[in-house]
C-alpha cells in the first residue's frame, strides 16, 4: 500500500491486479481499438495534409476577381415596363478590380488574412523564330506571390527572378518553341503590344498543361502587355486556417463588394472528398471508441457480480456508496488510461512503420509524416472518460448493492 | 458518551417485509433488547427464527419497521444512509462466517481497511495499528500473506482483528466459529473473549454452538421472532460496571407464550 493513494485508488488498483484474466483481456481490446484510431487518424491526417498542400501551394486560397460584364434590360421610363427584355450576354473585357490598392489595404489587415497578392492575367503569344504558342501571362508581384504559389521550389533551370524584362516558362513551352534558359521570346497581346523578354527560369508544376501555357513575368510588364497600366485582374489571398477560407470569402465580399472566390468553391469535389473522409473517420473513430466502452462495461459488470461479498463487506466496515462508486468508476478510468497508452504507442509505431514501408516508385516518402502529440494526447484522454462512463452503470449497481443481500449471497 | 450508557438499546423494533402488499410479513415482533458495555452475550435460535434479520438491523445494514435503536445512546431512525455508514464504521465491528477477508489484499492490509476507508489515505499510524491488532491474535509471522493463503481459522482471526481496528464499542459476530474445526473454533471464541476481558468491546455473538453460547455472559434466544432472554452459565463473569437494571432485556411474550 502506497501513502500517497487514497483509499479508491488502492482498492481499484488491487481489483483489477486481482482479477488479472479479466483486466489483461479488456487491456488488449482497448488497446487494439486506440491502435486503431491512433493508426487512422495519424495516416489520415497525413495523408490529406498532403493532399491540401498539393493543392493549395498551386493556388490561392482566395481570389478576388472583378466583376462580369452584364447587359441589363432596357426599361421604359415609366414604371416597371421592360422595354427590352431580351438581352444579349456581351463579351467580355479585361477589367481590372477597381480601387484594388484600397482593398489591398484593407484585406491585409483582415484577421486571418495572411497574403495578399495582385496579379494581372492576359492571354498572349509567345514566338521564337517560327514557333509560336499562346500563353497565359501572369504579371507577379514575386515578393507575395511565392508565399502563394511556391514557384520557387519548382524552378529546375535558372533563378525565380522576375525584373522588367524577365520572364519565367514552363518546360513544355521552352521544349515547343526550342529555347533554352537566356532565349529571348517575342511576347505580344491581342491590344498589338509586344516586347522581347528573356528566360530567366524554367519551372515544372508536375502537370502538361500548366506547364505548356503558364508564364509568369513582373506585374509592370504584364500591365504593360495588357494596356491597363496600374491595373490587375486578381488579388490572391491566403488564410490562416484553410478550411475557413469560403467563410473569409463570403465576409470578404461583403466588405469590398468584389466578388471573392475560395478553393473551396473552386475545387468543390476535392473538398467534399475531403470531408467525406473526415466524415467516415470521425464515425469509426466513434463506433470504435462506443465497443470499447461497451467491452469495458461489460467487464465491470461481471466484476461487480463477483465481488458482490467484498462490496458488501466494504460496506459494512463504514465504506459509503459514494467511495465504492468510485473505485468502479477509476477501475473503468484506469482500464480505458492503460490500454490507450499501450493502443497509442503500437498505432503509432504502426504509422511509422507503414510510413517507412509504404514507397513510391523512385523511394521518396509516399506521404510526409505527421505525427501530432496531440492526437496521442486526445486519444488517451477520450478513452480515459469513455472508460469512467462505461463504468457509470456497474459502479452505480455496486453502489446500490444490499450489503445485506452481499453478504448474505 | 457517559460511562453508563447502554452500547446498544432496541426500543419495540419490528420488522416486516413486503409492507403494504398482500403478503405482508412480520419477522420480528416488538423486540427490546439492551446491550450494556463489556457484555459477552449469545444469540441463538434455530434456522429462520429471525436473529439474522436482527443481527443486520442492529448492525445498522437493515433498517427496522417501527421501533427505535439506538447506538452509544445516538437514535438511529432519524439518520439517513451516509450518517449511518460513518455511523456503522465507527462503532461496529463485524465478523462473519463465511467469505472473511478481501482477497485482493493481505492480511495486514485487510486490518487497515476500516482505518483507510475512514481516513482515505495509508499512514504509519495505522500500519502499526494494524499490527498491534495483527500481534494481538497472533499472526504477526503471516502478516504479509494474501488472504487466500491462510487457513480458515487464520482468516477469522485476522477478521477478529479488522472488526477491532476502529475500536467499536461493539462487534457483532455472525456464526464466526461456524465453518472452523473446533480446535480452531475454539481458540478464536477465546480470542473474543480475551478481547472483551482486556478491552472491554461488547461481543453479540449468533452460534449455534450451545457449548459455546454456555461460556457467554448471557444467551438472547431468538424464537420465531419473538426475543427470549436465557440464563447463561457464567453470569459470574459479568463485568462489574454493568448495571443491575436489566429488565429491558426481556421482551415479548414469556417463553410460554411462544407457540
Amino acid at each position: 500500500m502506497n501513502s500517497w493513494a487514497p483509499f479508491e485508488w488502492i482498492t481499484a488498483l488491487r481489483f483489477l491486479r486481482e482479477g488479472r484474466m479479466q483486466t489483461l483481456f479488456i487491456l488488449v481490446a482497448v488497446a487494439i481499438g486506440v491502435a486503431v484510431i491512433v493508426f487512422m487518424s495519424a495516416m489520415l491526417s497525413s495523408l490529406q495534409a498532403n493532399f491540401i498542400k498539393r493543392v493549395l501551394t498551386s493556388q490561392p486560397h482566395i481570389q478576388l476577381v472583378p466583376p462580369e460584364d452584364v447587359a441589363r434590360p432596357l426599361r421604359a421610363s415609366t414604371a416597371s415596363l421592360i422595354a427590352a427584355p431580351i438581352t444579349q450576354r456581351p463579351a467580355q473585357r479585361v477589367r481590372s478590380i477597381d480601387q484594388w490598392q484600397k482593398i489591398r489595404k484593407q484585406l491585409t489587415a483582415w484577421p486571418g488574412i495572411v497574403t495578399v497578392s495582385p496579379t494581372m492575367a492576359a492571354s498572349a503569344l509567345a514566338i521564337r523564330g517560327d514557333a509560336s504558342r499562346s500563353i497565359t501571362l501572369t504579371g507577379i508581384d514575386p515578393e507575395v506571390y511565392f508565399q502563394i504559389v511556391r514557384i520557387p521550389d519548382y524552378i529546375i533551370a535558372g533563378r525565380p527572378r522576375v525584373l522588367t524584362d524577365d520572364i519565367m516558362v514552363g518546360t513544355e513551352l521552352a521544349k515547343d518553341l526550342g529555347a533554352v534558359l537566356g532565349d529571348k521570346i517575342n511576347i505580344s497581346t491581342a491590344t498589338g503590344v509586344s516586347r522581347i523578354l528573356t528566360i530567366t527560369g524554367i519551372f515544372d508544376l508536375g502537370n502538361k498543361g500548366a506547364n505548356q501555357r503558364s508564364t509568369f513575368v513582373a506585374l509592370r510588364t504584364a500591365q504593360a502587355l495588357s494596356n491597363r497600366v496600374g491595373g490587375i485582374t486578381t488579388l490572391d489571398l491566403t488564410v490562416n486556417d484553410v478550411y475557413a477560407a469560403e467563410t473569409i470569402a463570403q465576409s470578404v465580399q461583403a466588405a469590398t463588394g468584389v466578388e471573392a472566390d475560395s478553393w473551396i468553391k473552386t475545387n468543390a469535389q476535392f473538398f467534399t472528398a475531403v470531408k467525406a473522409q473526415t466524415t467516415s473517420n470521425t464515425l469509426i473513430r466513434l463506433f470504435v471508441a462506443l465497443s470499447v466502452a461497451f467491452g469495458i462495461a461489460s467487464v465491470l459488470v461481471v466484476s461487480v457480480i463477483q465481488r458482490s461479498k467484498d462490496i458488501g463487506i466494504l460496506r459494512a466496515m463504514g465504506t459509503s456508496a459514494g467511495q465504492v462508486l468510485r473505485v468502479f468508476l477509476l477501475q473503468g478510468g484506469l482500464l480505458g488510461l492503460m490500454g490507450s497508452i499501450i493502443g497509442a504507442i503500437a498505432g503509432g509505431s504502426a504509422v511509422v512503420f507503414w510510413h517507412g514501408y509504404l514507397r513510391q516508385a523512385d523511394g521518396s516518402e509516399l506521404f510526409p509524416l505527421i505525427i501530432q502529440p496531440a492526437l496521442f494526447l486526445y486519444a488517451v484522454t477520450l478513452a480515459a472518460v469513455t472508460g469512467v462512463a462505461a463504468a457509470a452503470v456497474p459502479a452505480l449497481r455496486a453502489a446500490k448493492l444490499d450489503p445485506v443481500a452481499a453478504i448474505r449471497g | 458518551m457517559v460511562e453508563n450508557t447502554p452500547v446498544l438499546q432496541l426500543k419495540n423494533v419490528c420488522k416486516s417485509y413486503n409492507v403494504g402488499t398482500p403478503v405482508e410479513v412480520e419477522v420480528l415482533h416488538d423486540i427490546d433488547l439492551t446491550l450494556e458495555r463489556g457484555e459477552f452475550v449469545a444469540l441463538i435460535g434455530p434456522s429462520g427464527s429471525g436473529k439474522s434479520t436482527l443481527l443486520n438491523i442492529i448492525g445498522l445494514l437493515d433498517r427496522p419497521t417501527t421501533g427505535r435503536l439506538f447506538i452509544g445512546g445516538q437514535e438511529t431512525s432519524t439518520l439517513d444512509d451516509a450518517a449511518l455508514t460513518k455511523l456503522r464504521g465507527h462503532s461496529i465491528g463485524f465478523v462473519f462466517q463465511y467469505h472473511y477477508l478481501i482477497s485482493a489484499f493481505t492480511a495486514l492490509e485487510n486490518v487497515m481497511m476500516p482505518l483507510l476507508v475512514e481516513h482515505d489515505f495509508p499512514n504509519g499510524q495505522m500500519r502499526e495499528r494494524a499490527r498491534d491488532l495483527i500481534a494481538q491474535v497472533g499472526l504477526t509471522q503471516w502478516e504479509n500473506n494474501l488472504a487466500n493463503n491462510m487457513s480458515g481459522g487464520q482468516q477469522q482471526r485476522v477478521a477478529i482483528a479488522r472488526a477491532l481496528a476502529m475500536n467499536p464499542a461493539l462487534v457483532l459476530a455472525d456464526e464466526p466459529t461456524g465453518n472452523l474445526d473446533t480446535k480452531s473454533a475454539d481458540g478464536v471464541f477465546e480470542m473474543m473473549q480475551r478481547v472483551n476481558r482486556e478491552e472491554g468491546t461488547t461481543f453479540l455473538i449468533v452460534t449455534h454452538n450451545m457449548a459455546l453460547a454456555r461460556r457467554c455472559h448471557r444467551i438472547v434466544e431468538v424464537v420465531d421472532g419473538w426475543v427470549v432472554q436465557r440464563n447463561s452459565g457464567i453470569s459470574a463473569g459479568q463485568p462489574e460496571s454493568r448495571p443491575s437494571t436489566s429488565k429491558s432485556t426481556v421482551s415479548g411474550p414469556d417463553s410460554a407464550g411462544a407457540p
